[in-house]
């Protein structure tokens, strides 16, 4: 097997042919015979009680077919949250019902309380002015402290903004602020999280269609998993059956979260859909998808850290105020609770952690898991507040991590905040990082950047997170409503090629180029001969789809165990043509042979009698060559790793430069190379974004200033420097049958931090007693932030 | 976007004629105008192009003096160097697509308080040439989205003395990348001049207290003991005013040791 192929190799993305020649075909693309236009009418309030809706004008209007509001969806049920939650005190989590439309009231700029079909989209725009709504406008609930003390309820009926009061782990409590209490010393920071807009390149889109002759409905939606989806609409939403119902999500113009969940745009269509008997289409614009799409973060903590003289960690306390918006999301409370305070002991063998995260419901968009998802939240009040600690008491701060850090011998591991880790190196990520980062040359840099009358800063970050959440019975106690395996089917045809049906979607990861590495590796054969199938859920197993960087361990792992499968049977039906035992075949190369004999046949020759099984034991084998496989993981997986960031600031316009960014992770054992540095890449591209530039304001009234690209700033590629990625520090995972973990998200996890420290560190060492600057440390910030060290 | 008609006139006297129809709108890179209509912000019932205006195209140069056609690209201008100061303004204007549309009338016409070319135009001493008149930049620009032009009138051509130096110092506000601060310093054998742009609720204006001290002396240091007031300048969510009042100082000292 060339190690040009297969596991480990640095395969190109074969479905970069498509996207790269403007083949690709997204929802948006697909034209369905007699397609119809659904626009939406959104409240540009946000907060409003509904007094009546007119829709007679609209009706009336050229080529409008039909109009839709609150009223006609009372009877459907609400898009659910996936996750209970219960309180401190064991009260569950208020959970207000999400209806289609807005129904009695609005509750953030953009909920769309009407919907209007027609021919054309240019129709369904026009007829959408002419709806008259009357709405009363209320006072907006937008900063959670006045949310919680107020009597403003963005839900009237549960008569407070706050969804739970929740406590991880709540026996630690007492122990932890004892701890707190008699530290030799405690360091003590407030941040912000800042909540951003995912902004994924193609916005959502939604054909809904119906076939009255059978009662099926297909949903053409931008999911990062059709199955999910599916399943809330059927369950909760519509009631349709599943097997009436086909999702299939095409190709997906990245999601980074935001596509996981249900929306209530395709229930309209697919509601719509029924009613006209024709196809209905519907695509955000951009401002739809500002005002819209789950945004992500949105934390406001206090985070305390205690320690000893000598620097040992004793314990850490948060306090954090997490923003769900107007309504509850799909994740929206296992990702500030349980993908967030489980991680809060970070990589340190501290004794104690105590997290107490109050959800509140504010009038503006919902908010939900975004590309890392609680982990980055997590990583950065740790690292923020162990760097202040190495400031406060004059420590270097990579050697206060060092000394904290969990050692390779005493893994597994039980952390203080309740997960067990199964395997890391957090000194080999640092050795590593401070040779690729270079960090005895910074002096030298520093003195050249001083030179040039800038301020060079250094940031270093050690992170751990935990991706594949699972298992199913574990999360189901934690108040998981889903399991969170996932499947495969390995359909061997009958000329020796391939189809691999995954529940994973891939919507920017490479699953197309890196499953069949996989896959070839076990078979011995050539990928090239290997094809995946995802996204459509009248082909693929029942699988959960893709985020929190579970594909490759999970769905992978399906993969591995499908594939297994198919080699046993395919041994078999090789022991049949050779007249050998199954237990004396070993599969090489692409070739089952018998041991200690030149008897042999090959893969395809065994796919070919499977499906032509003439002289066949038919007694004994089943002809045919499919296995299907579904894994659920015994734990989480655990990538971890070091980063280094050097910025340099310009002390008269507070601007930032990060000049380098250096990437050592671990992600256990690596299938391609080359797509893991490009998630690497990615994702630090966000997590820059995070920490310089990305800033979603609202005002006071709950409107969105930053709506559009004229005041959103996305991070752009002359903001980058070029990236160190290196990942040969990777330990095995050890319960997947890959070893590997997970390196979607890490790039975000890890760089906010880094580059934050950085800026601290320049301010700081060119005279400026600055000890914090919340994200995005905007150049305004930083000037601000100077100005009052002053 | 609502429906409108289009008018491709070839001559300023046609174009002039076709902005006479009621709610008529002249229609140069759409770069501007364009967003505003898909967002149905606006519903002219005519567009009249300037693109295939002959005369309203290109860069000729007489002198110290050079004439830009009201309807030549940003990226016309970025290549002509015949005013380096100007050509590199033009350069970091928007992305290539927007230079390759965008023209210095729509911009001039459209006076938005953070945008470049009016620094430019004003710290220049430019005139303005329209199909009925000609207006100094001291008179021509009015305050934010306000300009001296009357209804349907068009810009022609824009003149720009050169001067002996010049530069402009661009802080960009990072979503758009228009400024937040631009400062515009043009030294002329009579004085130097200073245009400030992205920084007042006024829109575009002149920094008299530099122009003085600049005249006396042409160096940054020049300025050091200017302050410039916070009063009326923008507050927004990239900048306090006292920000941008420390950008402008800092931008116009850039620019004169910038400039050439
Ligand atoms: C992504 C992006 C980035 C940008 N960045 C910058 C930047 O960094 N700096 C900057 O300065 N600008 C920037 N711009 C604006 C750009 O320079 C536009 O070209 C300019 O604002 C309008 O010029 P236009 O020719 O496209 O005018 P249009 O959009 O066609 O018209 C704008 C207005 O001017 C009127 N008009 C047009 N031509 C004439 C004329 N000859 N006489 C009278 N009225 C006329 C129109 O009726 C309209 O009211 C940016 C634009 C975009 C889209």
């Amino acid at each position: 097997m060339p190690k040009d192929t297969g596991i480990g190799a640095s395969t190109v993305r074969r479905e970069d042919v498509r996207f790269l020649t403007g083949t690709g075909e997204y929802t948006d693309d697909i034209v369905l015979a007699k397609q119809t236009y659904a626009v939406f009418a959104r409240s540009t309030v946000a907060h409003g009680t509904i007094k009546s809706i007119d829709t007679s004008a609209a009706e009336a209007m050229p080529g409008v077919l039909a109009v839709f509001t609150g009223e006609d969806f009372v009877e459907v049920g609400g898009n659910p949250a996936g996750w209970l939650i219960n309180s401190r005190d064991g009260e569950p989590m208020k959970e207000p019902k999400r209806p289609v439309l807005a129904h009695g009231k609005v509750r953030h700029v953009g909920d769309a309380y009407a919907a209007v079909i027609a021919e054309t989209i240019e129709q369904a725009r026009d007829a959408v002015e002419a709806i008259e709504a009357d709405i009363d406008e209320l006072p907006a609930v937008v900063d959670m402290n006045d949310a919680l003390s107020g009597s403003n309820f963005v839900h009237d009926e549960i008569e407070t903004n706050q969804c739970f009061d929740w406590g991880w782990i709540e026996d630690n409590r007492e122990a932890t602020d004892n701890a707190i209490k008699n530290a030799h010393h405690v360091t003590t920071l407030e941040l912000v999280n800042n909540r951003l807009v995912p902004n994924a390149m193609e916005p959502r889109a939604s054909i809904g269609s119906y076939k009255a002759s059978t009662g099926e409905y297909t949903l053409h939606t931008t999911s990062q998993n059709p199955h999910l989806t599916r399943l809330l609409i059927s369950a909760f939403v519509l009631g349709i059956p599943e097997n009436m119902l086909t999702v299939i999500a095409p190709d997906v113009g990245g999601g980074f979260g935001s596509k996981i969940y249900h929306y209530g745009e395709e229930a309209l269509v697919l509601a719509a859909a029924k009613k006209l008997g024709r196809p209905v289409k519907w695509t955000a614009d951009r401002t739809e998808s500002f005002l819209t799409d789950a945004h992500g973060r949105d934390h406001v903590t206090k985070i305390e850290l205690a320690l000893d003289a000598e620097g040992n960690f004793l314990a850490f306390r948060t306090d954090t105020k997490a923003n769900v918006g107007a309504y509850l999301s799909n994740f929206s409370t296992a990702t500030p609770t349980f993908l967030h305070g489980t991680l809060m002991a970070g990589n340190y063998t501290v004794p104690l952690v105590y997290v107490n995260v109050k959800a509140v419901f504010t009038n503006t968009a919902p908010v939900d898991a975004y590309r890392g998802a609680g982990r980055p939240e997590a990583t950065y009040s740790l690292e923020r507040v162990i760097d202040k600690a190495a400031r406060e008491l004059g420590m270097d701060p990579i050697e206060l991590r060092r000394k904290n850090f969990i050692k390779p011998d005493q893994y597994p591991y039980a952390s203080a905040a309740g997960l067990e880790y199964d395997a890391g190196n957090y000194d080999a990520l640092m050795d590593k990082m401070e040779e690729v980062a270079d960090v005895a040359g910074f002096e030298a840099r520093r003195q050249a950047s001083e030179a040039k009358g800038l301020l060079r800063g250094f940031g270093v970050n050690a992170y751990i997170e935990a991706c594949g959440i699972a298992p199913s019975n574990l999360v189901g106690v934690l108040g998981s409503r889903v399991g969170l395996y996932d499947a495969a089917t390995v359909r061997v045809n009958a000329t020796g090629n391939l189809s691999v049906m995954v529940g994973a979607h891939s919507h920017g990861q490479g699953h197309e180029t890196a499953f069949p590495q996989v896959v070839a590796e076990m078979l011995g054969i050539d990928p090239a001969v290997i094809d995946i199938v995802h996204g459509d859920t009248s082909k693929i197993p029942f699988g959960m789809g893709t985020y929190g960087s579970r594909s490759l361990a999970v769905c992978g792992s399906a993969v591995v165990r499908a594939t297994e499968k198919i080699i046993n049977k395919a041994k078999k039906i090789a022991g049949h043509m050779l007249e050998a035992s199954e237990h004396d075949i070993t599969l090489s190369d692409g070739v089952f042979s018998v041991d200690g004999t030149d008897k042999s046949v090959t893969f395809g020759e065994v796919a070919l009698k499977a499906y032509i099984p003439h002289e066949y034991p038919l007694e004994d084998i089943e002809p045919g060559l499919e296995e299907t496989a579904f894994y659920d993981p015994a734990n989480f997986t655990y990538p971890s790793g070091a980063y280094a960031c050097e910025v340099e600031v310009d002390p008269d316009t507070g601007k930032v430069r990060v000049d380098r960014m250096t990437a050592v992770d671990d992600f256990g054992n690596v299938i391609n190379p080359m797509i893991v540095t490009g998630q690497v890449h990615g994702g630090l591209a966000q997590g820059i974004g995070q920490a310089l530039v990305e800033n979603t304001s609202y005002d006071e009234n709950g409107q969105l200033l930053s709506a559009s690209y004229m005041d959103y700033t996305m991070p752009r590629a002359d903001d980058m420097p070029m990236f160190a990625v290196d990942h040969s520090q990777g330990t095995l995972c050890t319960h997947n049958p890959l070893g590997v973990k997970g390196c979607g998200e890490a790039g975000a996890i890890g760089s906010p931090p880094t580059v934050v420290n950085a800026v601290i560190d320049a301010l700081q060492s060119g005279g400026r007693n600055v000890t914090h600057i919340d994200m995005p440390v905007t150049p305004a910030r930083v000037w601000d932030a100077m100005q009052n060290a002053k | 976007m609502y429906n409108f008609d289009v008018e491709k006139p070839g001559t300023i006297a046609e174009a002039a004629a076709a902005m006479g129809a009621d709610e008529a709108q002249a229609l140069g890179g759409g770069q501007t105008l364009i967003p505003t209509l898909k967002q149905r912000l606006a519903s002219p019932s005519t567009l009249v192009s300037l693109r295939g205006v002959a005369e309203m195209q290109g860069i000729t140069r007489d002198g110290d003096s050079l004439r830009i056609g009201g309807a030549t690209t940003h990226a016309a201008v970025a290549a002509d160097g015949s005013y380096p100061a100007l050509s590199a303004l033009a350069a970091h204007i928007g992305d290539p697509a927007v230079r390759n549309r965008g023209t210095i009338g729509g911009s001039l016409a459209n006076n938005d308080p953070a945008a470049c070319y009016p620094a430019a135009a004003l710290a220049s001493g430019a005139t303005i040439v329209t199909n009925t008149r000609e207006i100094a930049a001291d008179d021509y620009f009015q305050g934010m989205f306000e300009t001296a032009l009357d209804e349907g009138e068009i810009i022609t051509a824009v003149r720009f003395p050169i001067p002996q130096a010049a530069h402009y110092e661009k802080f960009v506000q990072p979503a758009s990348r228009f400024a937040l601060v631009g400062v515009f310093v043009a030294k002329f054998a009579d004085g130097v001049r200073v245009a400030v742009t992205g920084a007042s609720n006024e829109g575009v204006h002149r920094w008299a207290e530099a122009e003085a001290a600049l005249s006396a002396d042409f160096s940054a240091g020049a300025i050091d003991g200017l302050s410039v007031s916070a009063d009326n300048l923008i507050a927004d969510l990239h900048g306090s005013a006292a920000y941008r009042a420390h950008l402008v100082k800092v931008m116009t000292g850039r620019a004169v040791s910038a400039a050439s």
